[in-house]
Parts: C-alpha cells; structure tokens; sequence
C-alpha cells in the first residue's frame, strides 16, 4: 500500500507542495496505479535474464562531431524569464547538485 | 586516545571532446550563455540521448591507465533530482555497471610507497552553471549542460591529508599524459570532492563520515582535509559526536564551514536509462584504445635516468607535462646529446617559456631545430656563446639554426692562420697586458683573450685562441 508519507516525499523531492485534500487523492490515485503495476510481479520470471529495455540495437555510438545547435532565442522561447541570454530562476541557496 | 583519519576523493575529470557526451552540440569555453547547447540539452519533449563515441574511449583509456579493469557489459543509469542547474531533472550516469572498476594509483610520502585503491569510475555528464543574479534570482547558462565528465573514486585508502594530495598530484599527472583531459582545477575541468572520517585507532568500525566540497585547489584540498582531521579529532576527544554533514573550505579562514547536515540518504531514485541501448565493448577496441596509451611519467622518468643518465631531479622536471618530455624524446631520437638536450630545455627553454608567458607548443622552437643547433656546437662549428644566439633567434623566430649561422657568418673561426696574425695584433695593442702577465698577473691573460673575442665578434674558438696565444706570449 502507498501511502501519503511516501507521496509527500516524492512530491518534495519534485520540490513540489500540496495541500492534505490533494495529497490523499493523489495517494489513492497513484496507490491505484501501482496496484495494478504490481500485477506484472506475479508473472513468474524464473530463469529470464534481467532486460533493461526493449531497443534491439546495441552499442550505438555517435561520432564526435559537433553539429550547429538551435539559437539561443529558439532554446529560451518556453523559458518563463531571462537575462542577458541566461535563464532567470529564483535564488538557489546552497551550492548546488552538479555532478555528483 | 589516539586516532587515526580515513580519506576517500571522488574526483570529477572533463574529458576532453568536441561535442557533449549525448548530444552533437559543440563542447567550447568561454562562449556567450546558453548558444553551446541545444534541445538534447535542454531536454525537450521528444529528444533521444545519443552517446559519444570518443567520450567512451576517453573513459576507457582513463581506466587503462588508471590499471582499472574495463566493463564489457554496461548500460546507462538515470540519476534524478531537481535543480535549476539540470533542465531535464535528472543526469545519464552509470550506476549499476561503471564503465571501469579496481584500479590504483601509486602515491609516495615521506619516502614510503603506497597504493591508493580506484573503486570504480563511470562516465555521465555535467550540469549547467549558476551564477548569482539580482536579489532573489540566479542565473543559469546550459553551455556546461551535457559536458562529459569521468568520475573517479577512490577507496578510502588514504590515511593522512599528505596521502590525499600526493593521490591527486599522481591521478592528474597520469590523466594529463593519456590526453584525456586538460585536468586543470582552476578552470574546473578537474574536480575534487572528499570523504573523511576519523576513528580510534584500534577501532574495527569507520568514523562518521563528513564530506568537504567546493575544493578549487590541491592545497586547499590538503588544508581542508587538515582542518577537518583536527576538528574531528577535538570533537571525540570531548566526548563529542561527529554528525553526517556536508561541509566546505573557507579560503579566507583555512577552515571548513557546515553547509547542511544530512538528513538520511540521498533519494535518487536511479534506474536504467530506458533512451539508451545496453553497451557492450569489445576486448579488441579495448586493446586498441591500450595501444594507444602514451608512456606514463614514472616510466619516462624511469627510461631517461637508468637509459640516459638524467640526474633524477632533471627526469622530474621533464616529466612534468607531456610536451616537454615528449620533445626531449624526439630531439633525442634527432641524434643530439640527451644531457644538452635537458640543459638546453630545463634552462634557457624554460627561461623563455616563463619570461613569455608560453607554453612549449607556443614557442616556434622544434625538436629538430633544437637537435641542429647541439650539433652545431658539438661539431665545433659554433661556440656556446653564438648558440645562445641562434637559440634566441630560433625560439623566437623558427629559424633554422644552420642556414642562420652561415648566413650570418657566425662560423666559429678555428683556423691559426686567421688566428694568429690577429692574436699578434692585439698583443702588439697591448704591451703592458703581456708585462702584467709575465709578472704573474693572470687576469691579464684573460683581458686579452676578450679582447681577440671582441675582434671576431666572439666567433673565435676559446680553445684555440688560448694555445696560440699562450704561445706567442711565450715568444715575446
């Protein structure tokens, strides 16, 4: 069972908030999903070889050779604001996630 | 109660390609914001990651070198988290099965050697870059976004901070003679995060662990880690409690500052990335990728003192980057003396290269011209003080030394017929320097060798000059 611990988790992680109405039918909406995902468990998978995916080719490599990108006015159409060329977001706080 | 520190470095390297590690758009510095990336980047609707091909390579050539083993099998892993920094709120990484694992890296401290053990490394790609914007914004330039990126980890082998930078000082000199990086810390294209703990001596179990960031340079790494080791050691000598933080170096206070404590483990929420196809790599592209290592800096500094005689602390110098000791090699493969050649590079090249801010490459001087002008010398066609001269002109300019010096008529003059009769001018100049040397002032003597120099605008040959000048001093 989900339950609405777990949802207010994921949605922090999302840094997403709701409000308690929300949460719990988001909770029983997703608990419905997962319960029906959980079919594929009872499939019994004894001697099949884990599959990460479906895509038949393999070791598909791409030549390192740079191709002209879109313009910057066409990446920052949807982008809600910028500065200067840059995307304009609220304050970050700490000193970020990059690469870890 | 005694303690002992235990060290682990997860160090991030840019590799060094034309394109992003899974999308063409161009890897370039310095470009104007957001013009370097493109929808892959951006993670639009309906864009495919592809990988890049010479990214991989460069990972499996840092693994070799690392003496790493190298995964046949592997796939891609994605990485989740939101922040400003990632617009497709997560990172294609390798979780499950890094591309290398198991190698080490020889370090020496205090004269004992080591080895530091390489977990694992895997490749995956970097962010974009934040920067502080007006009051309440920050803003973001995806020109970074996709840049690929190895990591390597460590394992917690190292025991002091000294450990820890003789590690990155080897790790970064290995790296930067495979080419796979410029592995340069202020330009970030080399970066350092720590795991420390420490623990009582004796104690079977790890320390809480502190992990230090934001480390912009080797010694700030090793002043970090000296910081945290005593503050550590302080907190459970008072019966204190290491928490689980995350903290980083305060240059202006050389001392490290909590920047949040963790709570429970990060919740990434990893699983195999569904864009990308699994990756089998060959044992034949790896051996081919093997062949083409280049030879390391310890065996190079091996090669010059056992093979040609180079004091150690000159192997040392040449081995320091590749360029320089990959043209020793080849002015030495040209035939010339391997001790002038590292005279000629550790002195007057290096000389050169500092005044003018160059580097080697920089320069117009080349290993064959280098050779040239050692032979012109050791054949006696030039002194060494007209190679000075030529080597300014050939550094400068790329002139050949040999056309120069006869165009020029900087032919050293040997011939006692030329010489003599000038020899005896000067004497004849200069009588009461031959007095004073008759009465044992031996100055004398050497006044009027500088004097002939000066005549044939130092193109005598010394050695010369002092037989027949000794000997028409003695007839007179």
């Amino acid at each position: 069972m989900l339950d609405k611990k777990l949802v207010r988790h994921v949605a922090q992680l999302a840094k997403l908030e709701f409000d308690d109405a929300t949460l719990e039918k988001f909770t029983s909406q997703l608990d419905e999903i997962i319960q029906m995902e959980n079919e594929l468990t009872k499939l019994d998978t004894t001697g099949v070889a884990p599959t990460t995916h479906i895509a038949r080719q393999e070791t598909a490599l791409r030549p390192d050779q740079p191709q002209p990108t879109q313009t910057r006015e066409q990446l920052l159409q949807n982008v809600p604001e910028q500065q200067a060329g840059y995307v304009k977001v609220p304050s970050i706080l700490d000193n970020g996630e990059d690469a870890q | 109660m005694n303690f002992e520190t235990t060290i682990g470095l997860e160090v991030h390297v840019e590799l060094k390609t034309a394109t992003k590690m899974f999308s063409p758009s161009p890897v370039t510095y310095g470009a104007e914001p957001n013009t370097q990336a493109n929808i892959i980047d951006f993670g639009f609707p309906g864009t495919l990651p592809t990988v890049n091909k010479q990214a991989y390579k460069l990972g499996i050539m840092t693994a070799l070198a690392l003496h790493a083993t190298v995964e046949h099998h592997t796939h891609f892993d994605r990485k989740n988290y939101f922040y400003p920094d990632n617009p497709k709120a997560y990172q294609i990484t390798q979780k499950e099965k890094p591309l290398g694992h198991d190698g080490w890296v020889e370090i020496e401290v205090h004269g004992q050697k080591k080895k530091i053990g390489i977990e694992e490394l895997h490749i995956e790609e970097d962010a974009g870059k934040n920067t502080h914007g007006d009051a309440g914004y920050s803003l973001v330039d995806f020109n970074r976004q996709g840049t690929p990126l190895v990591e390597i980890v460590s394992k917690p082998d190292m025991k002091s901070p000294d450990e820890a930078y003789a590690y990155l000082e080897n790790l970064r000199h290995i790296i930067l003679f495979t080419g796979a990086s410029d592995v340069k810390m202020e330009e970030g294209s080399m970066r350092v995060d720590t795991n420390i703990s420490v623990r009582p001596i004796g104690s079977d179990k790890l320390g809480q662990k502190v992990e230090l960031k934001n480390l912009n340079s080797f010694r700030h790494v090793k002043n970090g880690l000296a910081f945290e080791e005593k503050r550590q050691t302080e907190i459970l000598m008072a019966g204190g409690e290491i928490r689980p933080e995350t903290r980083r170096y305060d240059e202006a206070t050389a001392s490290t500052i909590l920047m949040r404590v963790k709570e429970g483990a990060d919740d990434y929420r990893y699983f195999p990335e569904p864009d990308l196809p699994d990756y089998h790599i060959t044992s034949d592209w790896i051996e081919a990728i093997r062949h083409e290592i280049p030879e390391m800096p310890q065996a190079r500094r091996q090669r010059y003192i056992q093979e040609l005689g180079i004091p150690e602390y000159d192997a040392q110098v040449l081995t320091d980057t590749k360029e320089m000791s990959d043209f020793f090699d080849q002015t030495v493969d040209l035939g010339a003396d391997p001790k002038q050649v590292s005279n000629w590079l550790m002195v007057n090249v290096n000389a050169y290269m500092n005044e003018h801010n160059l580097s080697l490459d920089e320069t117009q001087l080349t290993p064959q011209h280098l050779a040239t002008m050692i032979g012109l010398v050791k054949d006696g066609t030039i002194s060494s003080k007209i190679a000075k001269k030529v080597f300014a002109e050939t550094i400068s300019n790329g002139t050949e030394p040999k056309a120069w010096v006869e165009q020029k008529g900087l032919i050293q003059q040997s011939d006692p017929a030329v010489l003599t009769p000038l020899i005896n001018q000067v004497l004849d100049q200069n009588e009461q320097s031959i007095i004073d040397f008759k009465n044992g002032k031996d100055r004398a003597f050497g006044f009027l060798v500088g004097q002939i120099m000066k005549q044939t605008h130092g193109q005598a040959n010394p050695k010369v000059v002092n037989q027949i000048l000794t000997a028409e001093i003695q007839k007179r």
